[in-house]
C-alpha cells in the first residue's frame, strides 16, 4: 500500500503533524528508530521506581491551540504549574523568585530597592516584545523576496503589525532583537544576582553567552509560553515530559494513525524528482505520497538523502546550518530530599528552578570554556526537583532531580566525547551542587549524565543541539533552516519538514509540527476544519 | 557679546566637516576647540625626541567623498598613499591586495560582500531613515532600487548575513586559516566584540563601504591641518584653546556656550561634535533633560577595546615583506576570540592581535635617518581594568612579545615605547571609555538607534542643539560623514 504520508521520527513535532493529518483523513505512518516515541520529550525508567524526564524537563511553550485541537488533556496530559525558584549565592544568601509579580518585587527590594522599581518597567517592556512575537509562532514565515500574493499578503500583515506600534516602540524592538541580554538587563537593574537570574532564559540551549548580541531574543523564545493562559509561566507534565508524547500518540492513534517504533530510516527515496517513500534500516521500503521529516535539517538532507537528489546550492546551505550543541543534562535519583542550608526545608523555592550562578560574568566564563571546546568547572545549572510537585515520578520519600547544564561543547578539544570526559563533566556538576547542598552526593542512588554525544546518539539531534539548529537571526524566521525553504517544503516535490529545524524553532512547542500540517493541508483536498486558528492569549 | 549663527564645539574631523558644510551653506560659523590644535583623533605627535607618528587614528579610511569634493586637501598640502595591501607575517607570509583579487575563495567572498556593502553604503551619507515625515525619500528610493536590482539570490544572502557572526562566515567560505583570521580581525577592529559575536559581519560590511585604507604622508596631523585651512577658506572662525564648559540654555532652548574663561558666545544653533554623553550630561546637564533621556544617556555603552602603541626603532623591523604594507598579526579566528574574552572581565589577554603600520616606510622624515616608528593598534585592551598600571604593563609586554614573533629581532631595536590604553585615549582625546566611535558601534547602535532613538537624526533632545560626533550615524573613523550629515540636517531645518 502507499501511505498518504510517512513521517520520519516520532518526536513531539512529528506526532503533532501526524495527528493533524490523520484527523484530516489521511493515512499516516510515523516511523521511529527508537523502541519508544517522544524524541526529546520522553519519560524513561532508567533506575527502578524512578521516572526521568531525561531530555526536556519542563513545559510552557507547548501551544495551547494544539492541546485543544488534538484533545491532549482527554488523552492524559496534565500540566502542573510550578512556583518560583531561587538563585543560591556564593556568600550563602539567595534570591527567590515567585510566580506572583508583587512577591517578586518585594524579594527584589531585599536586594535592591532600585531594582524593585525597575522590575515593573522591565516586565512591561518584555511583555510588549512578547506580544509582537507570539502571533508569529503559528504562522508560516513569508518569503521576503517572493512576489507571490500570499507572501506579499503576509508581509503586509507583518508591516501593519509593526506600524501599530509607535516609532519609539519599533526602535526599542529592533534594539531588543539585536542586543545582548547583559546589556539589556544593565539598562534596568544593578544587582548582579537579579541580573544573573533574569539572564538565564537567554542562554538555555543556545551557543551564545549572556554578553553575545542576539541573546536577548533567546530570552523571548523562552518567555513566549504559558500554562493555562499564564504567559511566561512554566510547569511540569505530570508523569514527565513523555506524558506529552504519550497523549499525542494516543490522539494520533485514535484518529487511525499508525506508529512503527524500532524502524529507523536509512534513506528517503526520491524517484523522478519526487520523494516517494522511505527505506528503513531493515531494507523495507514504505511508499508514500509525501515524506515528512521530523529530523533536523542536517540529518534529513545530509545523512538520509543522496546529494544527487538535491540542488547543489541547497546542500551547501544545509552544510552551513549551525547545529552546535551547547547543553548537557544530569538525571539523578535521590534517596531523600536534598537539603539546602540557604533556606528552610520545605521552602516554596524548592518547587521551582534552582541556580548556583549568581553573576552574569560566571555564565559568560562558562561560555568562554564552551567556545574553547571544554566543559566548565563552574557550569551553569538549572536544577529542578519535579517530585516536589509530581509524586508519580519517584517512590514515596525519594526524589527525581533534573539538572540542565549550560554549557557542554559538541566536542572536547576537537575530539569526540569519551566516557571519561562524560564522567568528569558529571562530577563537575555534582561538585557544584554539593557546595550548595552538603550531603547531596550521599543521597544519590543513580545518575544519568547526558552530553551532546548522548543526545545525538539517542535522540538523533545532530551535534546534540536541543533546538535542531541554533537560534540566531541568520537561522530564524524566513532564514530557518535555509533561506528560500522556510515554508516547511523541502527542495524536492513531496518532501516536507516539520521539526524544530523549521520556524519557529526548538523547545517542546509543537508549533513547527502544526505549521507544517497546515502547509501540507493547503495542498490537498482534505478536511482542514480540525485546525483551528491560532489565538492570542495576550 | 560676540555672536554667530552657529557654534560648533570640537575640532575633530566631524566638527571640521560640519563647520565646512555649514559655512558653505551660508552660515556664520565659529568652531571651538579645547586643545591648542584642531584634529581630535587625527593628529601627529612626537612621542619620543625625533620620532613622530599619527597620535591615534593612523589610516585615512573612508574620508567622506562630499568633504573631499568640497575641499582642496592636496592644495592644502595633504597627501596619502594608494590603498595599502595587507600582509600577514609569519613563517609563511601572505599578502592580500588592497582591492580585488587574492586567493580564489577570498576574492569570491570579497566580491560577494563588496556587492552588499556597495548597496548599503549610500545609507552612510543619509540621515537614518525613520517612520513618517522627514526622510529623504529620493535617496532612500535609490537605496531601495539598488537592493531590488540585486536579485533574489543576493537579497536572500544579505538577509541571512546581516546579523551573522563573522567567524561562521570565515569558516564557511574560506579555507586558509590565515585569511579567516584576517576577516575576523578586520570585522572586530575597533569594536567591542569577538568574531563569534553576532552582528560582526555587519561591521565588516561597514568597513568595506569605507573603501581602501591609505597611509597619510606626515601623519594624520597633516589631514587636520588641511581641513583647518579648508574650513578657514570657507569662512569658518576657528578658536583653539577654547574649552566649552557649558551650553547655555534658556527657555528650553540652547542659546550659546560658555567657555572656561567665563566668556559667553551666543548662537542660534549649537552643534556638538563631542561625545554625546559628555555633551548632554556635562555641558547641558540633567536639569534640562527629561528622565527618559537621562536614562538613555546613562545606558550608552563606551567599551573601548583597542590600545595604541607607538614604538621607536633604531632599524628596519624584519616583517619579511614590503614595510609599506599594513601588517595584521592575528594567527586564527580563535586567537582573535581569545584576545577578546578577557576584556569582558577587565582583564588583559595573553596574546593580543594587532594592526601594525610602519609610517616611516612611507615618510622617512618621521624619524631620524635609518630609524623607524611603528604605529600599532592592539586588541583587546580592557577599558576599565582593576589595576590600570599593572594592566598597561602586562598588555605592553604581551604586544611586544607578539611583535617579536612577527618580526624577529625587533626587541633589540626598540628605543622607546608609548602605550595608550583605552583609559589613556579617553584622557588625551576625550573619547569616553577609549571608544573609537564615541560609543560602541554594533547592530543595536546603528542607523535610527544611534546614539539612541530620540537623538538619531542629529537633533539632540533639546531645541537648538545638534549632535555631530561619531556617536551619531554612521559612527566613527576619520571620515567626517557624521559631521557632514549633521550639517545637512541643520541646514534643512534652518531653511
Amino acid at each position: 500500500m502507499s501511505w498518504d504520508a510517512v513521517i520520519v521520527g516520532a518526536g513531539h513535532n512529528g506526532l503533532v503533524t501526524a495527528a493533524y493529518l490523520a484527523r484530516a483523513g489521511m493515512t499516516v505512518c510515523v516511523v521511529e528508530r527508537n523502541d519508544w516515541v517522544g524524541g526529546a520529550a520522553v519519560s524513561r525508567e532508567l533506575y527502578p521506581g524512578f521516572t526521568y524526564s531525561n531530555c526536556s524537563y519542563v513545559c510552557s511553550l507547548f501551544r495551547p491551540e494544539i492541546m485543544r485541537d488534538l484533545e491532549l488533556p482527554r488523552h492524559g496530559l496534565q500540566v502542573l504549574p510550578y512556583e518560583g525558584g531561587a538563585v543560591l549565592k556564593e556568600d550563602g544568601g539567595y534570591l527567590a523568585m515567585f510566580r506572583d509579580h508583587d512577591a517578586n518585587r518585594r524579594e527584589f527590594a531585599r536586594h535592591s530597592p532600585r531594582d524593585a522599581e525597575a522590575y515593573d518597567r522591565y516586565a512591561r517592556d518584555v511583555l510588549r516584545h512578547c506580544r509582537f512575537i507570539r502571533p508569529l509562532l503559528m504562522r508560516t514565515p513569508p518569503d521576503p523576496v517572493s512576489l507571490r500574493p500570499r507572501d506579499l499578503g503576509e508581509l503586509a500583515w507583518l508591516g501593519r503589525r509593526v506600524l501599530e506600534m509607535s516609532e519609539a516602540q519599533i526602535a526599542e524592538m529592533v534594539r531588543f532583537w539585536t542586543m545582548s541580554i547583559a546589556d539589556f538587563l544593565d539598562e534596568y537593574f544593578e544587582s548582579p544576582v537579579i541580573k544573573a537570574y533574569l539572564a538565564v532564559s537567554a542562554i538555555i540551549g543556545t551557543a551564545l553567552g549572556p554578553m553575545s548580541p542576539g541573546s536577548a531574543y533567546v530570552l523571548l523564545h523562552h518567555y513566549m509560553g504559558d500554562v493555562d493562559g499564564n504567559v511566561g509561566a512554566w510547569g511540569y507534565a505530570r508523569g514527565g515530559m513523555g506524558a506529552i508524547s504519550a497523549a499525542l500518540r494516543a490522539s494520533f492513534e485514535v484518529a487511525g494513525g499508525t506508529v512503527r517504533t524500532g524502524s529507523g530510516v536509512r534513506r528517503i527515496v526520491v524517484s523522478g524528482g519526487r520523494a516517494t517513500g522511505v527505506e528503513l534500516d531493515s531494507g523495507e521500503v514504505l511508499k508514500a505520497r509525501r515524506v515528512i521529516s521530523g529530523m533536523d535539517a542536517r540529518r534529513t538532507y545530509l545523512d538520509c538523502m543522496a546529494e544527487d537528489d538535491l540542488p547543489a546550492e541547497f546542500v551547501g546551505a544545509v552544510r552551513r546550518f549551525r547545529t552546535r550543541g551547547s547543553s548537557g543534562k544530569l538525571n539523578i535519583a535521590l534517596d531523600a530530599a536534598p537539603h539546602f542550608p540557604a533556606f528552610p526545608d520545605g521552602a516554596p523555592m524548592l518547587k521551582g528552578d534552582l541556580h548556583f550562578t549568581d553573576t552574569i560574568e560566571r555564565m559568560e566564563r562558562a561560555y568562554d570554556d564552551w567556545k574553547d571546546g571544554r566543559f566548565s568547572s563552574d557550569p551553569f545549572q538549572d536544577l529542578m526537583i519535579p517530585t516536589m510537585i509530581d509524586p508519580t515520578m519517584a517512590p514515596p520519600g525519594k526524589h527525581f532531580v533534573s539538572s540542565f547544564v549550560q554549557y557542554a561543547p559538541p566536542r572536547i578539544g576537537g575530539q569526540g566525547w569519551t566516557d571519561a570526559d562524560r564522567d568528569a563533566f558529571g562530577a563537575a556538576c555534582l561538585d557544584q551542587i554539593e557546595r550548595f547542598s552538603p550531603g547531596f552526593r550521599d543521597r544519590v542512588l543513580h545518575v544519568e549524565v547526558r552530553t551532546p554525544r548522548e543526545l545525538e546518539a539517542e535522540v538523533g539531534l545532530t551535534e546534540g543541539n536541543i533546538f535542531q539548529g541554533e537560534l540566531t537571526f541568520d537561522q530564524l524566521f524566513f532564514n530557518r533552516p535555509v533561506p528560500g525553504y522556510a515554508q516547511y517544503r523541502g527542495p524536492v516535490e513531496g518532501l516536507w519538514m516539520c521539526g524544530s529545524s523549521t520556524h519557529p524553532g526548538g523547545g517542546v512547542m509543537g508549533a513547527p509540527g502544526r505549521n507544517a500540517a497546515v502547509e501540507i493541508l493547503r495542498t490537498t483536498k482534505h478536511d482542514r476544519s480540525g485546525v483551528r486558528d491560532a489565538y492570542a492569549v495576550l | 557679546m560676540p555672536s554667530s549663527d552657529i557654534v560648533v564645539i570640537g575640532g575633530g574631523a566631524n566638527g571640521l566637516a560640519c563647520a565646512i558644510r555649514l559655512a558653505r551653506g551660508g552660515a556664520r560659523v565659529t568652531l571651538l576647540e579645547a586643545e591648542p590644535e584642531v584634529g581630535g583623533g587625527a593628529t601627529t605627535v612626537e612621542f619620543a625626541p625625533g620620532y613622530r607618528v599619527s597620535g591615534l587614528a593612523h589610516l585615512v579610511h573612508g574620508l567622506d567623498a562630499r568633504l573631499v569634493a568640497a575641499t582642496d586637501l592636496a592644495g592644502q598640502g595633504f597627501r596619502a598613499t594608494d590603498p595599502l595591501p595587507t600582509t600577514l607575517p609569519g613563517a609563511d607570509p601572505l599578502t592580500v591586495p588592497a582591492a580585488g583579487g587574492g586567493p580564489g575563495d577570498w576574492s569570491t567572498l570579497m566580491d560577494r560582500l563588496g556587492r552588499h556593502a556597495t548597496r548599503l553604503a549610500p545609507l552612510r551619507s543619509l540621515p537614518p531613515p525613520r517612520l513618517g515625515a522627514g526622510n529623504d525619500w529620493r535617496a532612500l528610493t535609490g537605496v531601495g532600487f539598488g537592493l531590488a536590482r540585486a536579485g533574489r539570490a543576493d537579497l536572500r544572502d544579505l538577509m541571512r548575513l546581516i546579523l551573522i557572526n563573522v567567524a561562521d562566515v570565515a569558516e564557511d567560505e574560506l579555507s586558509d586559516e590565515r585569511l579567516r583570521a584576517l576577516l575576523a580581525f578586520d570585522a572586530t577592529l575597533g569594536a567591542w566584540a569577538g568574531p563569534r559575536s553576532p552582528g560582526t559581519l555587519l561591521l565588516y560590511l561597514n568597513r568595506l563601504a569605507l573603501g581602501g585604507a591609505r597611509a597619510p604622508m606626515g601623519g594624520m596631523g597633516r589631514l587636520a591641518a588641511a581641513l583647518r585651512a579648508a574650513a578657514e577658506g570657507a569662512g569658518v572662525t576657528i578658536r583653539t584653546a577654547a574649552r566649552v564648559t557649558a551650553i547655555a540654555v534658556a527657555g528650553d532652548r540652547a542659546r550659546g556656550v560658555t567657555l572656561a574663561t567665563g566668556e559667553t558666545l551666543r548662537a542660534d544653533h549649537v552643534v556638538s561634535a563631542l561625545c554625546a554623553r559628555t555633551t548632554l550630561e556635562g555641558l547641558v546637564g540633567p536639569a534640562h533633560l527629561d528622565t527618559g533621556t537621562v536614562r538613555r544617556i546613562a545606558a550608552m555603552p563606551f567599551h573601548g577595546g583597542a590600545a595604541k602603541l607607538h614604538i621607536a626603532l633604531t632599524g628596519a623591523p624584519g616583517f619579511g615583506a614590503d614595510l609599506r604594507h599594513r601588517f595584521v598579526l592575528a594567527p586564527s579566528v580563535d586567537a582573535v576570540e581569545r584576545a577578546f574574552n578577557p576584556v569582558k572581565y577587565g582583564e588583559v589577554p595573553d596574546r593580543p592581535v594587532a594592526e601594525v603600520l610602519v609610517p616611516t616606510a612611507h615618510d622617512p622624515s618621521l624619524a631620524p635617518e635609518g630609524h623607524h616608528v611603528l604605529s600599532v593598534i592592539a586588541q583587546f585592551a580592557p577599558h576599565a581594568p582593576k589595576d590600570p598600571d599593572a594592566a598597561k604593563a602586562a598588555f605592553t609586554r604581551a604586544v611586544l612579545s607578539v611583535l617579536e614573533q612577527a618580526a624577529p629581532g625587533l626587541s633589540g631595536q626598540i628605543a622607546h615605547v608609548e602605550t595608550l590604553m583605552p583609559a589613556d585615549i579617553a584622557a588625551r582625546y576625550g573619547l569616553r571609555g577609549g571608544s573609537w566611535h564615541h560609543g560602541d558601534l554594533a547592530a543595536e547602535r546603528m542607523l535610527f538607534l544611534r546614539p539612541f532613538p530620540e537623538a538619531a537624526r542629529y537633533r539632540a533632545p533639546l531645541p537648538g542643539l545638534w549632535l555631530a560626533s561619531a556617536a551619531t550615524h554612521p559612527g566613527g573613523g576619520v571620515t567626517g560623514t557624521a559631521g557632514w550629515n549633521a550639517a545637512e540636517a541643520l541646514l534643512k531645518e534652518a531653511a
